[in-house]
């Protein structure tokens, strides 16, 4: 019990201090670098709930992100509907299209799983740099407005947009807790663990599946609605394979399959990119090694690592105090992807 | 007779793994299933779960036909099984594993999970209280809190089956249950057989340990090359000429 | 008529290249069950490393393309001790993971080294040439005739060779290859020279027709993928089948329908064939 209070301790104290960050840091700068961090963490939530927990690496989610952008874009702008239908829609459609990947996409398994997202990831990316009339193509999309009031909050400032994306963040991270640590969540990591086991066991695993990925896009796509109404242009290359592997980088550096992974990954190597800004589009110099190097030799991502060391801490205290701590040692653990 | 397979066929390419199979699980009792290396006994389990899909022939559970049902529904009908490694998630405790087992009698959705209704709350101490059940029913009681990748490989062996129990069978298949066990550990795992058939969850089950099946089993079919060659107690089998002959230069019989 | 044997000669030449992309993908699948996602990235260096021994030290073509085909071959063999040996035990999502982390690096490696601009690679063969009342450039010629030497030499080198037979052995069965005493990691390293060579000679044959710039890989690599899941993952001849059958597809794709979307006719292709086989289609038996 006393690793359940703690972990909740430390959960509130980041809450605490997401709260406080505009008062204690009032630099527009660090805000505005923070708000996009935390639509990042959305993103890789989303990421996190199909690769982590029900194991299936999808590589067209950097393909969704841009829908849910431009789906937002396209509606508040050519559509002229109110933003927070076009917010509500942006994210209902691109569900829904990942609906429809889902269908075929969930039959297939591992490698052929990959090859087909990632070409799914591809087309929409294509689509979007083609179809000129209605994405702007390479040129760009502008002049998506930013959230509309709700009642007498306006979203105009850079606090008030912080705050925003902070409120999503924590539904996200609260809605993702519920599933993961209930009935629905065993189920996902059942499926994850072994699709066979899990039939026998008489789950219906492409329901399952169908259901973790089309949350997953919701999500996703949630986080691309927020982007476009925050940086307000978009350029087709929000859905290139290159955000792909961002978010696949801040997965795996935090710990895929763990539930403050995320969090961790994306600020970590979000600071890191700002440390490497001289780099520019070279950053990849140095994150392409440090992905390859992390699965080989650190699978397990930062948050992984420090579960496993708890674990194995606690295991030895039990053999040593028989008895004495009850089975909640360490509430949170980390889905070894398989 | 609970379950039935008539001429029962599968093919893969142009080779036939299963030839024309019938055979009868019987309600209660524990019923094995032998047969040399490649004489389609694991194909022929696959074929009763759900994971083949026969090329000819037909499944009767019951007095329904599932032939064409998918696993996870005869898995709701009944019928659970196991397989040869036992595909537990390592870094989770052994009632972690168990619990899932029953997932298939609840009914809670995405909805409540993230709003946590009454329906989850009451389903997930049902699927616990199910777990705790069925491991004190396989004797692992005390290794609920362990992970499963600290426990021997006997353990493991029980918390699949305590897994498999979970789902509230009717039947369960054990695919070779004593497969990398020691000898003195085989006994319980024997014994843990014998107490399911008892308690009325009828066993079937394909096994290379001869004395084993021997020991347990009330009914015996031997397979080879995916045919049925003979069927009965195992005093019978044991002094079958044809089965004598086609374990000669395999593995003889015990 | 002549306006149709046209752009199959078209699908002939984009369809050479493919197969050669293809044929490197399948081999490392069909040995080590690895979609390698740097493949791609493989054929870009390729590309370059041509395009600089022509343009820096003022190498004769061909020359430049042997030299590019050893280095990128050594690279690839580099990419299976220093990568995918170490992962060879670890779960199929990590290897996946680590080929995109060396396909982010080479790309940015190419951009920081040669730039992000479109670079034209110069060639002898610019000429055209007329054959049988159709006018192609020699290039194309080029690319079809050494496209088809190659494969020739390469089932020689399958069928008649000790280490060409144990490739194939292999990619049968690994295990059974194991007890026979083959030696796993020579093959596998063999397996990836060959591959990073094949890409090299794909991408130094394409560049003078397309162009050589840091995401010239991207679109060949989707579509070796989508062509050995046309082909069968691991199979030789299906590669080389399904690199013409997609070749053709796009030059009559781009005619009849959209110049401007040839690219998606691959994908449409992927899409169909997962929709109706999820395992793709000859999947070898005991694979499933």
């Amino acid at each position: 019990m006393i690793a359940v209070l703690k972990q909740k301790k430390i959960a509130a104290l980041a809450i605490l201090f997401a709260l406080a960050f505009p008062l204690l840091i009032p630099n527009n700068y660090y805000l505005h670098m923070m708000t996009l961090s935390f639509i990042w963490m959305i993103a890789v939530y989303g990421l996190n709930l199909l690769a982590g927990y029900t194991g299936y690496l999808s590589l067209a989610h950097a393909g969704f992100f841009a829908i849910g952008a431009y789906t937002l874009a396209i509606l508040t702008v050519k559509a002229g509907l109110n933003f927070w239908l076009a917010f509500f829609l942006s994210c209902v459609i691109s569900s829904f299209i990942g609906f429809l990947v889902g269908l075929v996409a969930l039959r297939t398994k591992e490698h052929f799983f990959a090859i087909y997202t990632l070409c799914v990831g591809y087309i929409i990316y294509l689509v979007i740099d083609k179809w000129d009339n209605l994405t702007g193509g390479v040129r760009g999309f502008i002049g998506i407005p930013s959230p509309a009031n709700i009642g007498p909050i306006s979203f105009q400032t850079p606090v008030s947009q912080y705050y925003l994306v902070l409120f999503f963040l924590l539904l996200v991270v609260f809605v993702m807790y519920r599933i993961v640590y209930s009935l629905t969540g065993r189920t996902y990591i059942a499926i994850r663990n072994s699709e066979e086991l899990a039939l026998t066991i008489g789950i219906s695993t492409m329901k399952d599946k169908l259901v973790s990925f089309v949350l997953s896009i919701f999500f996703t796509s949630l986080a691309g609605a927020l982007y476009a109404s925050f940086i307000r242009f978009l350029g087709p290359d929000i859905g290139y394979i290159s955000v792909m592997f961002d978010l696949l980088i801040f997965l795996l550096v935090g710990g895929i399959g763990t539930m403050s992974g995320p969090v961790v990954g994306t600020l970590l190597m979000t600071s890191i990119s700002q440390q490497l800004q001289f780099l520019q589009d070279y950053r990849m110099l140095i994150f392409g090694p440090i992905l390859t190097l992390l699965v080989i030799f650190y699978p397990r991502g930062v948050v992984g690592g420090v579960i496993h060391w708890k674990t194995k801490r606690t295991e030895n205290n039990r053999d040593s105090r028989v008895g004495k701590i009850s089975s909640h040692s360490s509430n949170e653990k980390q889905v070894k992807e398989g | 007779m609970l379950l039935e397979t008539k001429n029962l066929t599968k093919r893969f390419g142009g080779l036939i793994a299963v030839n024309n199979v019938n055979f009868s699980i019987e309600r209660g009792k524990i019923n094995a299933i032998i047969g040399p290396n490649g004489a389609g006994k694991s194909t022929f389990f696959n074929l009763i779960s759900g994971f083949h899909k026969p090329t000819a022939g037909q499944i009767i559970f019951k007095g329904e036909d599932i032939t064409h049902l998918p696993a996870n529904k005869r898995a709701k009908l009944g019928i659970a099984r196991t397989f040869q490694t036992t595909h537990l998630f390592e870094q989770s405790t052994v009632l972690d594993n168990v619990i899932i087992g029953h997932r298939l009698r609840t009914s809670s959705t995405l909805f409540d999970a993230i709003f946590r209704t009454k329906r989850l709350k009451r389903e997930e101490a049902q699927c616990k209280e199910k777990a705790m059940e069925v491991l004190e029913f396989v004797g692992l009681t005390d290794a609920a809190h362990k992970i499963v990748a600290n426990i021997s490989q006997e353990e493991k062996k029980r918390a699949a089956f305590a897994l498999a129990l979970a789902t509230d069978p009717e039947v369960i298949l054990l695919d070779e249950p004593a497969a990398g066990v020691n000898p003195d550990e085989t006994e319980g795992l024997e014994e843990l057989i014998v107490k399911m058939a008892e308690y009325g969850i009828t066993v079937c089950l394909i096994e290379h340990k001869m004395q084993m099946i021997m020991k347990i089993a009330h009914k015996i079919m031997v397979l080879n090359y995916g045919e049925k060659i003979a069927e009965g107690t195992p005093e019978e089998i044991k002094n079958n000429e044809i089965v004598i002959q086609a374990y000669l230069g395999g593995s003889a019989i015990a | 008529m002549e306006f149709f044997i046209q752009q199959l000669l078209n699908g002939l030449t984009v369809g050479s290249v493919y197969s050669l992309v293809a044929l490197g993908l399948t081999l490392v699948y069909g040995i080590l069950h690895i979609p390698n996602f740097a493949h791609g990235a493989l054929y870009m260096m390729g590309g370059y490393v041509t395009l600089t021994m022509m343009s820096k030290s003022g190498l004769p073509y061909w020359l430049a393309i042997v030299i590019s085909m050893i280095v990128i071959g050594t690279l690839g063999v580099l990419l299976e001790r220093l990568v995918f040996y170490p992962l060879r035990d670890a779960p199929p999502l990590h290897d996946k993971i680590a080929a995109i982390g060396i396909l982010l690096f080479l790309e940015a490696f190419a951009q920081f080294v040669w730039g992000a601009d479109y670079q034209t690679m110069p060639t002898p063969y610019g000429k055209v040439v007329n054959l049988f009342g159709l006018t192609l450039t020699a290039q194309r010629l080029l690319i079809i005739t050494s496209t088809i030497a190659i494969m020739v030499l390469l089932y020689f080198f399958l069928k008649k060779t000790f280490i060409g037979a144990t490739i194939i052995a292999m990619s049968q069965n690994r295990e059974g290859a194991n007890l026979v005493g083959i030696n796993i990691n020579k093959v596998a390293m063999m397996t990836f020279m060959i591959s990073g060579s094949l890409a090299a000679l794909a991408a130094s044959l394409a560049s003078p027709i397309n162009l050589v710039f840091p995401g010239m890989g991207h679109l060949v690599i989707l579509k070796a993928f989508v062509i050995i899941i046309l082909g069968g993952m691991g199979s030789v001849p299906g590669a080389i089948i399904g690199g013409y059958i997609l070749g053709f597809s796009e030059s009559l794709g781009a005619t009849y329908i959209s110049n401007d979307y040839k690219d998606i006719i691959a994908f449409v292709i992927l899409v169909i064939i997962l929709t109706i086989k999820p395992t793709g289609l000859f999947v070898r038996r005991g694979q499933s």
